[in-house]
């Protein structure tokens, strides 16, 4: 068994390959460790930690989209820590919690421990999926949900194949930021 | 939703990842926003018709050289500043240099001129145009940059707000220089040096806004 660091990040890097099975891997590991940290840093700030899993799904959907912004070089905990911290922060920024009160913490508090015990968010994917345009929706649905393959896709919508993955990309940006709005509300 | 549902959906179909996007993206914008400037600035004012004489030349040269290395420090410092947690691998030390450096050779050229030329050297004769064009000419290069560092992940926003308004008001500057008449070192310092602070002041007010994810 390897330190969480490194096993993490050999996944990290064969999901940068086209790795779908690290990829998911990296994922669910990643979301035990988030789902305990937020818990515990809600918890700290006197927050109820029922936002916990909403922010973790966040963070999720943050990791994957801008996953190009990952240096190989540099270990992962911390970019990943930086970014469970940001989306902390402008949480409370946006529920108007004192920012005085957040505890600072480093990149091995995010995996100190792992939390299984996931909720179900308040994010409604079908709600979320139902604001975006018709031709990026559908290229998601086939994608992302039915598992086609990109050329699939691409005949049975009528696209050409370049279209259909940055339909997908802008897709997943698309509903990042949706759930990020819907967190203001 | 359930976060197992999410994964699925991420880790289905997954594309390989360019390694070398952040780096791209930002370079391109900063080509890009270069172009456009010294175009706006050729056609506005045209290159300068003065470059006869040696002393010209170097003027020239020192001014493109200052703002060069400046936008090339800078533009290493927002690969770093673009990415998660990247704002504790910058140094000020880097941004501060060529400023430091034109100020310190801008106050031995002042010490050794005789007080009677210190106006002339500081005032020059078109600092307000260069006072309104660098800032003008730097909206373009300014939005291209944001564009590209909004597809990536900084975690500071004001810091890397500030730092793209630093190099679009360098990216401006370049521009300016080819078209800028007044040689003198202690122009340079106080009317390119300002400019770029003042589009830095606005990055530092517009990042947080323009840059959240």
């Amino acid at each position: 068994m390897l330190a969480p660091e490194a096993e993490l990040k050999n996944l990290m890097l064969a999901g940068l390959d086209g790795d779908a099975a690290a990829h998911r891997s990296l994922l669910k590991y990643l979301s035990d460790y988030l789902r305990a940290y937020y818990r515990r840093q809600l918890g700290r700030v006197g927050r109820n930690a029922t936002d916990a899993e909403d922010l973790v799904q966040e963070v999720l959907l943050a990791i994957h989209t801008r996953r190009h912004t990952y240096d190989p070089v540099e270990p992962l905990t911390p970019w990943v820590h930086a970014i469970a911290r940001y989306k902390l922060i402008d949480h409370l920024r946006r529920t108007r919690t004192s920012l005085r009160d957040v505890p600072i913490d480093e990149a091995p508090d995010l995996i100190a421990q792992e939390d299984q015990d996931s909720t179900e968010s308040t994010h409604d994917l079908g709600k979320l999926l139902g604001q975006l345009p018709e031709k990026t929706r559908r290229a998601i649905e086939c994608v992302k949900l039915e598992g086609l393959s990109v050329a699939e896709t691409a005949s049975r919508c009528g696209l050409s194949e370049s279209n259909v993955k940055v339909s997908v990309h802008r897709g997943l940006r698309a509903l990042a930021a949706a759930i990020a709005r819907e967190r203001e509300r | 939703m359930k976060t197992d549902d999410l994964i699925a959906m991420l880790g289905t179909n997954v594309e390989p990842v360019n390694r070398k996007y952040v780096l791209r993206a930002i370079g391109t914008a900063i080509a890009v926003g270069t172009l456009v400037a010294a175009a706006a600035i050729l056609l506005a004012f045209g290159f300068r018709a003065d470059l006869t004489t040696t002393r010209a030349f170097i003027f020239l040269f020192s001014k493109l050289a200052f703002t060069i290395v400046t936008v090339v420090l800078t533009a290493i410092m927002l690969t770093r500043l673009a990415r998660p947690g990247g704002e504790r691998k910058i140094s000020i030390v880097w941004v501060a240099l060529p400023f430091a450096a034109i100020m310190l050779l801008a106050a031995v050229n002042l010490a050794f001129a005789p007080s009677a030329h210190w106006e002339r050297m500081i005032v020059g004769d078109q600092w307000l145009e260069c006072l309104l064009s660098i800032p003008i000419i730097a909206i373009v290069p300014f939005a291209l940059i944001i564009w590209a560092v909004r597809r990536m992940a900084p975690t500071d926003l004001r810091r890397t707000g500030a730092l793209v308004g630093l190099i679009a008001g360098s990216v401006s500057a370049t521009a300016y220089a080819l078209h800028c008449a007044d040689d003198s070192l202690p122009f340079v310092a106080l009317w390119y040096g300002g400019t770029i602070l003042l589009c830095t002041l606005a990055g530092t007010i517009l990042g947080p806004r323009l840059l959240r994810w």
